[in-house]
């Protein structure tokens, strides 16, 4: 069995900060990390790998240090790892990045046939949940997201079942393969590399495909140019026209805060005093 | 990979001449989602917001019903009515009974490429990101995920879809210029509920599909409902005592839990105590955890970043707790306490146990 993990190297949002003044981010010193839902899905990966044999490739599209990312990957348990970067990739967006992925997968099927993708749920820094749809669009492969469970895999009768979750339940799905799966997180935990595979990938050759070696010939699908979505601004939030009421007190005593504040609210908003004691009565 | 690393590419100044072929796309559309029989109120949101654009561009709003055939399905139209659409496209068809990607990409695209709207409207639900990915890349046109506002540029009568990017630290405006249909998908309670008027009815127009059982691949098992008692429902409660980095270690969480149960509400939390595992991942308010619409939102030691600001903003008063007096949460909150969370906290769950036992007598 062959199965191709997508993912991402992000900047560890949690430590973006934005200037004050300028309004602008500072990018210095802000770690890259693998997209963490990428790793529910590589785990997943990597325990059918365990359970029924095979390879596992990852698979990222990004500039040329993405490639400590795949090695990441790598010392977990991947076996191979292809980073896919061109400068004529750059601003793609969702629809022109899923199709510059969906080339080289079906590049990599060339030389090994793929029965399953794995993309994470979403990015961090993008949010969308977007490109992995659109990796299974393009490939027509059968579509199975926000996953929880993998209840059975049948390579013979190239069956796959799984939950999904839904708004209000879960569905029980029942497919064939090749499908694409991407995971809900929280669904498995990722193993800790093994000092065998972190030697592995300090020497895993990764390999490196420039927009031709992908496979793309179509260069108006690709980067700024192949995305129909325009940023036609950056900008923080503007202001509320009033700023909070500050609760002043003569003394710095909670209570007396406690009481303006509460004395103020159920003034000003009588209704709310009223819903709530209804509601607790 | 994304919008948000994209970088800004100013469209042109001034008027924007829209493609001969792409100006015969008209009206606003709104994906009806439901799932056992009932449809997300964030199609409804929705609605409510696809009525402002609709009414901005002069066209009409439509819903778009895909489902069984019978009158449950047919029941979706009328409230997409009294939820404020003109009219409404309705696809019956066995093949549609439960959500399954396949099918319903069908159908949407099919509908958008015959009756070619020009913007369209999904939750960013489980089902209507599965469905608007898709969608988007077999239309090839721009999709925005997780938009919290949407406006008509003047300039050139498109789509401006706001949303928060990098990490949610700033907002940005999207466009999608020289494609149609411009798709957005928007998340649950961050567009208000319109009001539902039941005297109103519009149109409907019915497309058939044509699709076998046979010709599609995936099958739907079963459909194992969420116990609901057991599940933090925040995107609905009417208050809201949240905390955040500023409680300083978890067991000071027990404050936040004495008040929102004095006041019968729900714990929230911002993303850095998710984080590091203060509180359950249900209870996280802001753009990649819940939003939410509460009456009353008190929030104690959050600083108010973006990605915090865009889940909770819509509350109606805000009480905010905070040592910091130039807390970004002191823009936009109704009432601000510049002080210690820890000490501030019993002292209004006391105030307010007592003005409520007051007020009930009162009930």
């Amino acid at each position: 069995m062959h199965i191709v993990v997508c993912i991402k190297q992000v900047p560890d949002s949690a430590q973006i900060r934005v200037h004050p003044v300028t309004n602008t981010i500072m990018r210095q010193g802000v770690p890259a990390i693998v997209n963490p839902y990428d790793l529910f899905s590589l785990e997943e990966a990597l325990r059918l790998k365990d359970r029924f044999g095979g390879r596992v490739t990852v698979l990222t599209m990004g500039p040329p240090q993405a490639e400590a990312a795949l090695r990441k990957c790598v010392s977990f348990g991947a076996d191979e790892a292809i980073l896919v970067t061109d400068r004529a990739f750059a601003g793609a967006d969702t629809l022109a990045t899923s199709y510059a992925l969906a080339a080289a997968i079906r590049k990599i099927g060339e030389n090994e046939a793929v029965d399953l993708v794995f993309c994470g749920k979403q990015t961090i820094d993008g949010d969308t949940a977007q490109v992995g749809p659109g990796i299974a669009k393009r490939l027509e492969l059968q579509l199975l997201t926000y996953v929880s469970q993998v209840d059975d895999l049948d390579l013979a009768q190239r069956a796959i079942r799984v939950q999904r979750r839904a708004e209000g339940g879960v569905q029980v799905l029942q497919t064939t393969l090749p499908c694409l799966i991407t995971m809900l997180e929280g669904t498995n935990e990722m193993r800790f590399a093994s000092m065998d595979n972190m030697f592995r990938a300090a020497r895993a050759e990764v390999r490196v495909w420039n927009r031709e070696q992908a496979g793309i010939e179509d260069v108006a699908r690709i980067g700024l140019k192949g995305s129909p979505t325009v940023v036609s601004k950056v900008f923080a939030p503007k202001a509320k026209e009033q700023k909070a009421e500050m609760i002043e007190t003569e003394s710095d005593q909670p209570r007396d805060i406690a009481l303006t504040v509460v004395g103020k609210l159920f003034t000003q908003h009588a209704k709310l005093r009223g819903g709530l004691a209804k509601k607790l009565a | 990979m994304s919008e948000a690393s994209a970088p800004a590419r100013k469209p042109a100044k001034g008027k924007y001449e829209l493609d001969e072929r792409l100006k015969a796309y008209q009206g606003v559309w709104v994906f009806v989602e439901h799932e056992q029989g009932e449809v997300h109120p964030v199609s409804w949101e929705l609605l409510g917001e696809g009525r402002k654009l609709a009414d901005t561009l002069g066209v009409e709003l439509c819903g778009v019903v895909l489902g069984a055939p019978g009158l449950r399905t047919r029941r979706f139209c009328d409230e997409a009515f009294f939820h404020g659409a003109d009219a409404c496209y309705l696809v019956e068809d066995p093949v549609l009974a439960n959500y399954r990607n396949e099918p319903f990409t069908k159908g949407l695209t099919e509908l958008v490429n015959t009756y070619q709207p020009e913007i369209l409207l999904l939750g960013a639900t489980t089902q209507g990101r599965d469905l608007a990915g898709s969608v988007a890349t077999t239309l090839q046109t721009g999709l925005t995920a997780d938009c919290t506002e949407l406006r008509i540029d003047p300039d050139n009568r498109s789509l401006a879809a706001s949303r928060p990017t990098f990490g949610g630290s700033l907002l940005c405006t999207i466009l999608t210029l020289n494609y149609r249909p411009q798709m957005a998908t928007v998340r649950p309670r961050v567009m208000a509920m319109p009001d539902r008027d039941a005297a109103r009815s519009g149109r409907i127009i019915e497309h058939a599909l044509h699709l076998l059982e046979t010709d599609i691949v995936t099958k739907v098992l079963d459909y194992i409902p969420d116990a609901r008692q057991d599940k933090p429902q925040l995107p609905f409660a009417d208050v809201i005592v949240a905390g955040g980095r500023g409680m300083k270690k978890p067991e000071n969480f027990q404050l936040i839990r004495d008040l929102a149960a004095v006041l019968g509400g729900e714990v929230g939390a911002s993303r850095p105590v998710v984080q590091a595992g203060w509180v359950e991942l249900d209870r996280q308010v802001g753009q990649s955890g819940k939003t939410v619409r509460p009456k009353l939102y008190i929030a104690a030691g959050i600083s108010g970043a973006v990605q915090h600001r865009v889940g909770m903003e819509g509350s109606d008063v805000i009480i905010a707790i905070n040592t910091d007096p130039n807390a970004p949460i002191f823009d936009f909150a109704t009432y601000g306490i510049v002080g210690n969370a820890m000490t501030i906290l019993p002292a209004l769950t006391e105030v307010f146990r007592q003005e409520l036992a007051l007020a009930k007598i009162a009930v």
